[in-house]
Formats: structure tokens, sequence, C-alpha cells
């Protein structure tokens, strides 16, 4: 079952071997410096969770690198391309890119099926036969097969979000970005979700995912980032940065999260 | 010489009717492409087709449509090519009809949440596709009420046309009255049909409001 993942993900045959790479990424919201000279880079395959308070830059951050936010200091290389090289280059990389949302961002007046299969044939030129086949692999692959011709308001949040996940894969992407991907969802279909980004992050999906499910990022992460007031403060293996987290406003994050440190996957 | 008004001129002002209608019908189609473009324009990155437009919208906005036909067709007398009372009528409602039209869909695009560009645009859909497949169908819905609203709007605009001679419903009341001298029964009938025009227009606008409103509460 995961081949048609593992096929969408693996890096060695994908030319760079560096997925991301940020350097001294400066952005600025009119005065408010939301991103202070940012340096990353993230490697094909890996998985990376991203946390830290709210309105530290996360979502900034993973914006960049789509360009869904413009940046004005520094360079972002997706799989050795500048993204500031240009129209041409943006286009190239959002190709490359998938994206989840907080809040899922469903196309409403399209069924599951078109949702998913809208950007293969428009930007993709996939024939309409192929890319609802392929859609209909990824929506079983995300476990939900049975609702293809529904329209996402028929849907539970939990099984929107895997639409979500299902529509973005079906652009074959290299690299999947998640934004909160389960804060807007009620509790008990949180780990419907974290399930299928298990099993997209072990079949070899490079991954950055801003989330605060701690037993998430503990399960699946080589790395873990924290950032605060548009800082990346640390980053290490989850086993070091949860029992030795080297700065102190680390500690006092995960001080404060700590109920939710209890939620294990 | 002073006739009653009797069958045959009711028949004269109801066949009037006619050209109202065409007008209507033609200025909310040329006032609907240029509608789409300013909402485009109004809409887009670059600030100085938003600047041209905002202002194209205001100056419609700001001065009487009887005004507005004036300018064009004493405008274009002016500049040398003499328009006819049909042509100005047209081409003045329809360069009304886009700026009024143009600022409800600008509306309702902006009234599509901005995920929905956000997630189109991640999913490397360029500008064309991401406003045909995504954002104009759904601003498209909310936006069915308010142009019904504004067609009544423009169909009720039509009588202006009357005053630069061109030949609709409100001109051929005029007609008849000058030959009757009784306004009351002539413009009595010239309302009831403009009113058995609008009135089924506006209970479809309210219609299709609730139904929207409605489906987007589901
Ligand atoms: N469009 C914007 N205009 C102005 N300021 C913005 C904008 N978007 C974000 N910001 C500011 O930038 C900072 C970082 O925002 P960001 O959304 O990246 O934070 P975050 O870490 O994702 O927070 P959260 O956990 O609440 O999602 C915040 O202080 C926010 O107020
Ligand atoms: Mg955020």
């Amino acid at each position: 079952m995961p081949t048609e993942l593992q096929t969408g993900a693996t890096g060695a045959s994908r030319g760079s071997d560096i997925a991301v790479r940020m350097e001294g990424v400066d952005k600025h919201y009119d005065d408010f410096h939301a991103l202070k000279k940012i340096d990353l880079e993230v490697r094909s395959g890996e998985r990376i969770v991203i946390c830290g308070p709210s309105g530290s830059g996360k979502s900034t951050l993973i914006r960049c690198i789509n360009r869904l936010e413009e940046i004005q200091g520094g360079r972002i290389l997706v799989y050795g391309r500048d993204l500031t090289a240009g129209s041409a280059a943006v286009e190239a990389i959002r190709r490359e890119v998938g994206m989840v949302f907080q809040q899922f961002n469903l196309f409403p007046h399209m069924t599951v099926l078109e949702n998913c299969t809208l950007a293969p044939r428009r930007v993709r030129s996939v024939s309409r036969e192929e890319a609802e086949a392929t859609a209909r692999r990824y929506l079983e692959r995300v476990r939900i097969p049975e609702q293809a011709d529904k329209y996402p308001a028929q849907l539970s949040g939990g099984q929107q979000q895997r639409v979500a996940i299902a529509r973005a894969l079906c652009m074959n992407p290299k690299i999947m970005l998640f934004d909160e991907p389960t804060s807007a969802l009620d509790p008990e279909m949180v780990q419907e979700v974290l399930d299928t980004m298990i099993d997209l992050a072990e079949g070899g999906m490079t991954m950055l995912c801003v989330t605060h499910e701690m037993g998430f990022a503990r399960k699946v992460a080589d790395r873990v980032v924290f950032m605060d007031e548009g800082e990346i403060v640390e980053t290490a293996p989850p086993s070091e940065f949860f029992t030795r987290p080297q700065h102190k406003r680390t500690r006092k994050f995960l001080g404060q999260i700590g109920i939710q440190q209890q939620n294990i996957v | 010489m002073i006739r009653p008004f009797g069958f045959n001129e009711f028949l004269f002002i109801l066949t009037a009717v006619q050209w109202t209608i065409a007008l209507s019908a033609i200025a909310f189609c040329g006032g609907g492409l240029g509608g789409l473009g300013i909402a485009l324009a109004r809409t887009s990155s670059m600030k100085l087709l938003r600047l041209v437009t905002t202002g194209y919208i205001r100056l419609f906005q700001g001065t009487p449509l009887l005004m507005q036909l004036f300018l064009v067709y004493f405008g274009a007398n002016i500049f040398g090519l003499p328009l006819n009372a049909w042509i100005a009528a047209l081409l003045a409602l329809s360069l009304h009809a886009s700026a009024f039209l143009g600022e409800i869909w600008r509306g309702c695009i902006q009234a599509v949440a901005p995920g929905q560009n956000e997630a189109a645009t991640a999913l490397a859909l360029n500008y064309r596709d991401r406003m045909r497949y995504v954002i104009l169908p759904q601003a498209a819905r909310i936006a069915v009420a308010p142009t019904v609203g504004f067609l009544v709007q423009l169909i009720k605009g039509t009588s202006l046309a009357s005053i630069i001679g061109f030949m609709e419903l409100t001109r051929s009341g005029q007609i008849i009255n000058n030959a009757t001298f009784e306004p009351f029964k002539v413009f009595g009938v010239v309302a009831l049909i403009y009113f058995s025009l609008c009135w089924p227009l506006s209970l479809l606008a309210r219609r299709l409001e609730r139904h929207f409103a409605r489906s987007t509460a589901r």
C-alpha cells in the first residue's frame, strides 16, 4: 500500500538532496518583524515539527516556502531552485510543495473528487480519467474512498482534513507543509488525521509540520524546531528536545504545554 | 386636437415597453462585461489598476445617472461624433452599470474566504484558474441577489433616456399625454407597466437571497 506515497516522496532520485534551504530570511508585516534572519535546512525525506508560542512566526515561516508570503530579505531554495528568482520559479516550486491548512480550505462548491482532481488536471494537464483514478487511490489511502462524490460540508472535520491531505497529495508533491492541521478539529477527530500524517511520514515524505501535538513530534519528527518572536531558538531531535531543552524559552514553552505532552500518539 | 386615452393609446405605450426591455437587457450585458473587468481590477494585486477603477466607480456612483446620459449624449457631439439617442443611452447605461456591478461584484469576490485563494495558490493554480474554478463560482452565489436588485434599478433608470429623446416606455407616455392631456391615467399606466417588470424581479431577488443564505448556513 505505501508504495505510491514512497514513489512520490523518496529523495534520492530527486536531484538535490536539500529539500528546503532558508538563508537569512527576513519577513516584515509593515512595521512588524515577523521572521528574523531565519536559517533552516531540511533534507529530502526529513520530517520537521515546528512549535512555539502563538504569534512566534510558525505559520509565516512555512507560508514563505510556497510563497503565500513574500519575504523581504534572504533566500529560500526549494530543491535548489531560488524562490526569489521570479514567477516561473514560484510556479515550479508550488507544483512540488503541497500544503494543508488549519481550516481545511476545501472548495465547498466542488465534490471531494473534484477538489482532488482540479489541480492535477489544470496544472499538470492530467486527463480526467487518470486524475480521478489517482484521486480515488489517495482517498483510499486516507481511508475515505466512499466519500468521493460528497460535498465538503457533508463531511466531518476529520474527514475534511483528510480530503485536504489527499487533495495535496494528488499533485504528487515532494514536500508537504502542514499548518496546525488538527487545531480546528474536535478532539475525537484529531487522531484520524494524525494517523494519516504518520502514515505519510512513514512513506518517506518530506514534511514540515506546525503542530502542538507533541506525541506526533516524538513519534515521527527527525527534528523539532522551536520558534519564539520570529526566531528559531532551538533545533533538536525530539529525544533531546523534550528531555534536555537547551534554552530557557524552550523550557518555559514546554512547561506551558505540559498537559498536551501526555497526549501521546 | 385632444384625443381620449383609449385602447390604441394604451397599446402604443405597451409596445414601447420592448425598447425599455431591450435597453435594460443590452445595458445589463454591457455593464456585466465591464463590471466583471472592474471587479477583477479592483481586487487585483496591481495598485494602478485598483486606483483607476476605484476612481471610475467613485465617479459614476457620485453623479446622477441623468448627468451621465447628458455627458455621453452631448459630449459625443462636441467631440464630433454625433451619437443617436439609442447609442448614447446604451453607452451611458452600460458605463453606469459597469461601475455599479463592478462594485457589487468586488464585494462578492472579497467575501469569499481568503483561505480559498490560498489553497488554490498552494495547489499551483494560476490566477486565471483560481478565479475561474474557485473564486468566481463562489462569488457568483453571493452575487445573484444583489445583481438582480441592481437590474431593477437599471430598468427604472432607463426612463431617463426619454429625456435625450430615446423612445421607450416613459417617452411614449409623454407623447400620449401630450395628445390626451390625461397625465394621471397615462402615467398611471406607465408606472404600472414598470411595476409589473420590476416587482417579479424584486421578488426573485429576495427569494434567491433567502435561498443562498440558507445554503451557506448549512
Ligand atoms: N497578514 C498579517 N499582517 C500583519 N501581521 C501579521 C500578518 N500575519 C501574521 N502577522 C503577525 O506576525 C506574527 C507571526 O504570525 P504567525 O501567524 O506566523 O504566528 P504563529 O506562530 O503561526 O501563531 P499561531 O500559533 O497563533 O498560529 C504575529 O504576531 C502576527 O500578528
Ligand atoms: Mg499559525
